[in-house]
Formats: structure tokens, C-alpha cells, sequence
């Protein structure tokens, strides 16, 4: 940080807090990686091994919240720290939430692993691939501090929602064709919710990283490119 | 329908009278370019505020920033010291009070202060409260002064402490009473103002407690000013507050902003204690 | 709780545990040790040298408040004062009282006939035994004519030798003749000669005779003189303190003032005294040896010291309390004098009784105005003149006759006892006005 406390025991109960989340984060991370990959890959065994580890990661969440008690408590911070600690109480919540999310995918991916392969699959690692970035540059961000790249996650959430727009559509006509794949096909329609999900995510985290540094929320409409609420395939095509 | 009523239900209609912001009521105190010369030493540049009506003030800054040179400007409380120069315009309700046509005896009786150390009179707890109403000539019967007392040690959350012991000295009283003391003896005059310069740095958290509490009940009758060094304690009592540093006034804003969101880079390393 | 580690010397060593640290303890508690030797060793020297100062003055003078009575027949017969009946005081007052005495000597020791015998009997007696009739007679004319039993005066001679402060011949001090001596004897063997207790010395003036001198002159000129040097030094010390402390600006001219102000302290009492010569008595004509000039002369010497306790006492007086009272909007004159001067009162009085009792020993200053003079009235007023009890300790402490010698230190013991009068005149003071704040 550009300027110290005075009292740098502080500083350390700060750091320490930030470490937890980076390590956290750097958790969510992998666990992302390797659901996305056990999807890909069909490899059910990956995916066993992806869902034990958001044990971690819950325990993380866990400490990190202490922590934040902790800091409350003891130093009462104002301003910048105040949003620094209330900001890393939620970004471990959106953390939470995301590897909860990558470990669902992960149990779909058992799942999937199962039954034929369907064509769409392809669409998973293209939209994993965006999440990871827009997680890992949001997680850069925090740790930095850096306002534009938060903005510019924040702005990137458009990109994987008309993914996940295209997707939806694309697995509802695959199972307008042959009713043998719904199953499969659902289980890819809430795989890829679940990535868009830790998207949504992944723009909360820039909200807060904005608000931790400007003090102001994030002003504007979020974009929105996913319009499947609204959309609909008509029978015919 | 009648006021009652309509008290009643406003709250319900308008519940947004929470964030009104405090920056929306009359100004009381308004200053202009004030600087202050100690000698050579320039104490205070160019410092202005709106300070407004019923509201708690605060002013925070390190050591040395001008703060309580500036809390006594607004009573001339400066004029005690020879080599001090006050330049600028201070406006309580309209009136220059460096206008030579003021007198100063009755500005202070308009802007009442109390200090950081305790300091009631060695008298009785009782002569502590009449004297200032006594050398107004705000009252003449003993039993206006005995209503004075009372009013006044009530509106200080005294009274039922010490009604009984009216006739004892004020200094046997605690750390705490006596400085509520102290308040009741500043709104005994009935002022307008109050100041207050550190009034808790000498007591113990729970007197401490005591006096905050008794800050934002007398907000409804007065304007407060108050220095003070914890900014826990301004953050509590106070809905603007002002940080002072290196003899100007660097922020004012409502307190929340300041402490949530400050805009200047060294309120924010103030506050945060980052600033050396 | 059990398992909690003691470091003694395990984890952290310490440097304040073992021999080396034991050594340094112990040089630190000699020398403390030693201090306090040396301090009561101060303590005592001065309490020593307090104790053999007062005993020396006591031992001299406590018998001074006795005087040797002989026992007499004497008879108040008209022809040597005035017929029976008589109210006149001062016909009372112009008998011939040494003639009633030299009388009643005849008739007591009738086989003294020889002319030496008779000067040495009617030297048993000083003036005293003539004032002392003549006294009696005043107070109650209807004694003309009647025959009484009396104690009267012995001279200061025998006075000293009765007392056993000097041999009877002149080889051991003594001025007595071998005929006295035995008349002395045979007195005592009788139970007519006794040490009586003599209040003269408390009520009366200055004289020639050791045995008829007494204290009260002193005492008053003392009074009045301290009296008139209050009344002037206290409220000017006080105004001139309130201004300098207070309202004057901290310039050239205040700091002149402040550096004469303590020099003016540090000059010589005497050097007042030649001022009050000079000014008083030379220029506005004041009369002389009157406590009045005195006082004024120990007012200016006193004024300094009293305008440097009051400042520092003023000085002393909290800042807190004074913004209590401007913050309040008392004005500074308001908070002067309801505030600051009471809290400083005590201050004040303590330092200026002080300079009082420095007043009262001063001798030096009152010599040169003339308070020196022998007077055996005790006065009535500032105008009279006076002497004080220290100059009056001075003249007899001149004195060569024996006698003086019993009376100069009973004087100081009253000087003493008048000092410690005002000093606990001025704790009681201070206890009042004192308050915490």
C-alpha cells in the first residue's frame, strides 16, 4: 500500500486479511479450472477431486470472516479501511458463492461423464475460459487496487452472457431435435447457468473492488447481454 | 388536523428525514477567510465554515492544526493572548463579532464554552451555576436562581445526582460530574452557542459516554462546536465535522462522508491513522 | 494455569537477576542510605542550634517575670502626702513617697542609726518601691493615715543577688555590702524577702531602673508601627501585583519595572531608613520617632517582598479557572476578583505575614528615624512616639547594669512569643481562604 498506518501491526491485520482472500480466490481459482475441465475432459474422477476441495475454501471463508470481526473489533477502522474490511467480507461471499457454483459444475461433469457426448459441450471451455480471465483479472485488481481493471471485468460480463444467451439457445433446439438428449442437455443448460452465475459474481467483486477504492458505487446500468429470460424458441424453429 | 397529529404521522410519511443531510439547516456561525497570527507565526489561513444551527460540529486534526486556535476564535477567547491576530469574519447570526461594537462579555455569554480540563469554580455546586446568570443579571430572586439551577443541571443530565448536595463544593464531584458541571454552569447563561474544546480527554470512557450523550440531547436546544482528538468520539457525536491540518481547513462535510468516504487524501490518512 | 513457563532466565536472560545486578542494588540503597544520613544530620544540626538558642534565652530570662519583694510596715501618714481624704490625683501623685519609705525603713530596722547604715538600707529599694506606694495611694486614697503591710520593689541589686545570678561583693559581680547581705539573711530566715511574680514588666515601659522596666511600650509601638505598614504595603502590593500580573503588556518598561521591583528587595533595611528621613520626615514633615513614619518607612522596605509573593501567588492560580470565568463571560475585572484574588489570598497572606515578621525584627531603618528614643510612656497611638520591641531589645542589651541582662532576654521571649502570635495569625488565615480546585 502506498502509505502505511502508524501503528503497522494494523498494516499486518490488514495484510493479513487481503492474503486470506488472494489465497482464497487463488482456491476458487483452481477449483473453476479443474470443474471446467473434468466437464471438458469427461473425467469423473478430476471432477470427485474438484468437489472435495471447496472444503477449503468454505473454511477460508470462514477465517476470513473472523478476521474481519477481528479487525472491526480491535481497530475500529474508518474510510478506506472500513470499505477495505466490509469489501473483503462480501468478496468472500461472492467467492463462496462462485466455488460453490464450480463445484456443481463439477458434479454435473460426473454426471455428464456418464452419458454421450453431446455437440454443445464445446461451448464450456470457451465460457470457462472468459470466467477464469474476468476471475483472475478481478482478483489482479483487488490485489492492486486497480479501478480500470475492475471496470473493464465488470464490463466483460456482457461477453459471457451472450455466451450463455447462444448456449441456451443452442442446447433448447438440440433437444426440440432428439428428446434423448435432455438429459444431457440439461445438465449443460445448469452448467452453463452456473459459469454465467460466478460471471455475475465475478462483476460484484469489480463493484465492491470500486467502491473499496472510489468510496462510490459503481454507477450505471451493469450490461446485460444474456436475454434468455426473455427468450424463446419457437417450435418451428 | 392539528400539529400534534401531524407530528405524529410525519414521521411515517416522510421517513426519509434520516438522511436529510445535516448541510440542509440554517447556518448559525458563518466564517469568512479567517487567519490567525500568533507573532509571526501564522496559526490559522484562511479558514472558511458554515457552522449550523443545532447541529454538532466537529473538528478534528493532529496537534497543532489550528483547531482549537479556530474553537477560540468563535468565542474571542484569543483576545487573552497579546501577540494574537485574528483577521477574516466570523458572522454569528448576521453580526460580525469582531465588530468593534461587540462587546465581548456579552458574545460570551452568546457562545458559551467548555474546556478539556474540568474546571468548575472552588465553590458550591449551586454558586457554580448562578454565577453566570448572576453577572448577566438574568436573575434576581433566589428563586429564579434556584429555577435556573435546576433547569440547568437537569439539561446537563446532573440534577439527580447531585440535588441533594447542592451546597457541597464541585470539585469533590468525579471527573465525569464535574465536567457536566461545567456544562450546566455554559447553559446556565442560556447561550446559543457552545464550544467545546476536548471536554472528554480527561475522563474515563464510561464518563465519557455520560458527557456523548449529553452533547447530542443538547443539539436540540444548541449549536455545538467541539475539538477533540478521538475520532471515534467525533464520529459519534457530530453530524459534520471539519479536519483541520497544518493551520487550514482541508475537508467539512457530514460526518458519515468523512468517515466513510473522505475526499482528500489527508483526512483520509487522519482518520485512518495513517498520517504522521 | 499450571503450565505456564517461567522465564527465569530461560527464554529471555535478564540482566536485573543475579550478583552483578544484586552489587549495583546495593550501591543504589547506600547512597540513598546515605542521603537521608545526611539529611537528617542537616535536620538535626538546625534543630540542635533552634533548641540551645531558645534554652540560652529562656534559661536568662524566665526570672525576669519575677521580681524580689521585701516585706514592710508602712504608714501612709498625712504630713508626707496629703490630708485624709484627699481625692485630688494630682496632689496624690506629689507626696513624698521616699520619705514614707525612709520612714517605715526606721521603724523596721530601728538599730540602724549610723548615716552608711541608713544609705545602705534605703539602697535595698529602688525609685521602684516609691512608684509603687505612690501607685497604691492613687488607687485608693482612704490608705492616707492608716498603717499597711506591704511587698514592695527590692533594687535591682539585690533583686540579682537574691536570685543568685551574681556573688554579693563586687569580686563575684555583686555590688552588696556585708551589712545588706545579713540584713538580706536575716529578711530571708524570716520569710520577709521573696521572689514576687511582676506584671510591670508586661504593662509597663521603658525606664532607668532594671526593676521598673516592662515590655508594653514596645509591644504597642510594634503594633501600631506593623499596623500602619500593613495598612499601606498589603492593598498597594496587591493593586501593583493585580496590574503586573494581569494588565500590563509584557514590554521594555513592565520588565524595568519587574527588574527594580526585585532589586528593591535585595536592598539594605537601612537604606529605607535613610529614605524615610529624607522623604518623610525632612520633606513632608512628619513628626519623628511616631510609629506612623515608621510604619511608612517599613511599608516601602516591606512593599517588594509583598508584591513578589502576591504576583507568584497570583501566578499560581490555575489558567483554567480564569477561562472558567471569561469563558462564562465574566470580565477580566470579574474574574480578578472573584476568582483569581481569593484562590490567591492564601498566597498572598502567607507571604506577606511573612514580610510582616521580617518587619517586626527590623531594627536598622527605625534607628534612623528616630525610634530610638528613651521613652517611658507606653504610647496610645500612631502618633506618639515609640519605640518597637526589637530596638527596645537593642537598648537594653546596651545597658550595663546587671539587671538588664534577665530583662532583654524576657523581652526577646516576648518578641518571640508576638512572632509566633502573627504566624499563626496567618495559618488560621490561610486555612480559611484555602480551597482546592
Amino acid at each position: 500500500m502506498a502509505n502505511d498506518h502508524i501503528v503497522r501491526s494494523y498494516d499486518e491485520e490488514l495484510n493479513r486479511l487481503t492474503g486470506l482472500l488472494a489465497r482464497m480466490g487463488g482456491l476458487v481459482e483452481a477449483e473453476l479450472a479443474g470443474a471446467i475441465q473434468a466437464v471438458a475432459a469427461r473425467d469423473a474422477e478430476l471432477a470427485t477431486r474438484t468437489v472435495r476441495a471447496d472444503i477449503r475454501v468454505d473454511e477460508l471463508e470462514r477465517e476470513i470472516g473472523e478476521q474481519v470481526v477481528r479487525v472491526m473489533a480491535l481497530r475500529q477502522p474508518v474510510a478506506m479501511d472500513l470499505r477495505l474490511v466490509l469489501g473483503s467480507l462480501r468478496i468472500a461471499g461472492d467467492l463462496e458463492r462462485s466455488a460453490d457454483y464450480a463445484k456443481n459444475v463439477a458434479k454435473r461433469a460426473v454426471a455428464l461423464a456418464q452419458l454421450p457426448i453431446l455437440r454443445p459441450v464445446h461451448a464450456i471451455p470457451r465460457m470457462g475460459t472468459v470466467v477464469r480471465e474476468m476471475l483472475k483479472d478481478v482478483l489482479d485488481a483487488f490485489a492492486a487496487r486497480d479501478v480500470a481493471k475492475a471496470v473493464a471485468v465488470w464490463n466483460r460480463d456482457e461477453e459471457l452472457d451472450e455466451m450463455h444467451g447462444s448456449l441456451f439457445r443452442e442446447l433448447v433446439t438440440y433437444m426440440m431435435e432428439d428428446p434423448r438428449n435432455i438429459t444431457g442437455s440439461t445438465h449443460l443448460l445448469f452448467v452453463a447457468k452456473n459459469i454465467e452465475r460466478i460471471g455475475d459474481h465475478a462483476t460484484n467483486i469489480a463493484e465492491t473492488i470500486h467502491y473499496i477504492v472510489k468510496g462510490t458505487p459503481l454507477s450505471g446500468e451493469r450490461p446485460k447481454g444474456d436475454g434468455t429470460s426473455f427468450s424463446t424458441v419457437g417450435a418451428g424453429g | 388536523m392539528d400539529a400534534k397529529q401531524m407530528d405524529a404521522i410525519k414521521p411515517a410519511q416522510f421517513p426519509a428525514s434520516a438522511d436529510a443531510s445535516p448541510a440542509k439547516m440554517a447556518v448559525k456561525v458563518a466564517c469568512r477567510d479567517v487567519n490567525v497570527h500568533y507573532g509571526t507565526k501564522h496559526a490559522l489561513k484562511g479558514v472558511g465554515i458554515d457552522i449550523r444551527e443545532r447541529q454538532v460540529t466537529a473538528f478534528i486534526g493532529p496537534s497543532g492544526c489550528g483547531k482549537s486556535t479556530f474553537l477560540r476564535c468563535l468565542n474571542r477567547m484569543n483576545d487573552t493572548v497579546a501577540s494574537a491576530r485574528v483577521t477574516g469574519s466570523i458572522l454569528l447570526g448576521g453580526q460580525d463579532i469582531y465588530d468593534p461594537k461587540i462587546d465581548v462579555v456579552q458574545l460570551r455569554a452568546r457562545v458559551g464554552m467548555v474546556f478539556q480540563k474540568p474546571n468548575p469554580f472552588p465553590k458550591s455546586i449551586y454558586e457554580n451555576i448562578v454565577y453566570g446568570p448572576r453577572i448577566h443579571g438574568l436573575a434576581s430572586t433566589k428563586a429564579e436562581f434556584d429555577e435556573i439551577v435546576e433547569r440547568s443541571l437537569r439539561g446537563a443530565a446532573l440534577w439527580d445526582e447531585v440535588k441533594d448536595r447542592l451546597n457541597e463544593p464541585g470539585t469533590g464531584l468525579s471527573g465525569g460530574q464535574q465536567q457536566r458541571l461545567c456544562i450546566a454552569r455554559a447553559i446556565a447563561v442560556s447561550p446559543e452557542v457552545i464550544l467545546m474544546d476536548e471536554p472528554c480527554s480527561a475522563l474515563d470512557p464510561i464518563a465519557t459516554a455520560h458527557v456523548e450523550t449529553l452533547i447530542d440531547e443538547l443539539r436540540e436546544n444548541f449549536t455545538i462546536v467541539i475539538v477533540t482528538h478521538n475520532m471515534q468520539q467525533a464520529a459519534r457525536v457530530s453530524q459534520r465535522t471539519a479536519f483541520f491540518h497544518l493551520g487550514t481547513l482541508v475537508e467539512e462535510d457530514d460526518t458519515a462522508a468523512i468517515f466513510t468516504n473522505p475526499r482528500d487524501e489527508r483526512t483520509q490518512g487522519y482518520i485512518t491513522g495513517r498520517y504522521g | 494455569m499450571s503450565d505456564v513457563t517461567h522465564s527465569g532466565g530461560v527464554g529471555l536472560p535478564s540482566r536485573h537477576i543475579g550478583d552483578e545486578a544484586a552489587k549495583r542494588l546495593k550501591r543504589r540503597y547506600a547512597a540513598e542510605a546515605r542521603f537521608k544520613f545526611f539529611g537528617m544530620a542537616a535536620l538535626s544540626a538546625a534543630c540542635l542550634s533552634l533548641l540551645v538558642l531558645l534554652w540560652t534565652i529562656v534559661s536568662e530570662g524566665y526570672t525576669a517575670f519575677q521580681q524580689t519583694h521585701i516585706k514592710i510596715e508602712v504608714e501612709f501618714s498625712p504630713d508626707n502626702i496629703a490630708p485624709a481624704g484627699t481625692a485630688d490625683r494630682r496632689r496624690l501623685m506629689a507626696g513624698d513617697y521616699r520619705a514614707v519609705l525612709f520612714e517605715a525603713l526606721d521603724r523596721k530596722w530601728s538599730d540602724v542609726t549610723d548615716r552608711d547604715g541608713q544609705r545602705l538600707l534605703e539602697g535595698l529599694f529602688g525609685s521602684g518601691a516609691e512608684v509603687q506606694l505612690r501607685d497604691m495611694v492613687v488607687a485608693d486614697p482612704s490608705l492616707i493615715g492608716r498603717k499597711v503591710e506591704v511587698w514592695l520593689l527590692s533594687h535591682s541589686d539585690v533583686d540579682m543577688f537574691f536570685k543568685g545570678h551574681v556573688g554579693a561583693d563586687e569580686a563575684s559581680g555583686g555590688r552588696m555590702a556585708a551589712r545588706q547581705v545579713a540584713w538580706i539573711e536575716a529578711l530571708r530566715a524570716k520569710g520577709e524577702i521573696e521572689k514576687r511574680f511582676h506584671g510591670r514588666f508586661l504593662t509597663g515601659a521603658d525606664s532607668r531602673d532594671p526593676e521598673m522596666v516592662g515590655v508594653l511600650g514596645g509591644v504597642m509601638g510594634s503594633i501600631f508601627t506593623l499596623a500602619i505598614c500593613f495598612l499601606l504595603a498589603f492593598p498597594l502590593g496587591i493593586m501593583a501585583a493585580i496590574y503586573l500580573e494581569e494588565y500590563a503588556p509584557k514590554n521594555r518598561f513592565t520588565e524595568i519595572v519587574e527588574i527594580n521591583i526585585n532589586n528593591l528587595a535585595a536592598v539594605p533595611s537601612v537604606v529605607f531608613g535613610l529614605l524615610g528621613l529624607a522623604v518623610f520626615i525632612a520633606f513632608f514633615g512628619m513628626p519623628r520617632s511616631t510609629p506612623l513614619v515608621g510604619g511608612f518607612v517599613l511599608a516601602l522596605m516591606s512593599l517588594p517582598t509583598v508584591i513578589i509573593a502576591a504576583r507568584a501567588a497570583i501566578k499560581a492560580v490555575p489558567p483554567s479557572i480564569r477561562e472558567a470565568a471569561l469563558g462564562i463571560g465574566a470580565s477580566k475585572m470579574q474574574m480578578i476578583f472573584h476568582h483569581v484574588l481569593p484562590l490567591a489570598m492564601p498566597g498572598i497572606l502567607t507571604g506577606t505575614i511573612i514580610t510582616m515578621s521580617h518587619a517586626l525584627g527590623e531594627t536598622a531603618p527605625l534607628l534612623m528615624i528616630g525610634m530610638v528614643a528613651f521613652i517611658t510612656d507606653v504610647p496610645g497611638g500612631a502618633l506618639d512616639a515609640a519605640t518597637v520591641l526589637p530596638v527596645q531589645i537593642f537598648m537594653w542589651a546596651d545597658n550595663p547594669e546587671r539587671g538588664f541582662i534577665e530583662k532583654t532576654s524576657a523581652a526577646i521571649m516576648v518578641l518571640l512569643a508576638f512572632m509566633l502570635v502573627m504566624n499563626a495569625g496567618a495559618i488560621w488565615l490561610r486555612k480559611r481562604f484555602e480551597r482546592r480546585w
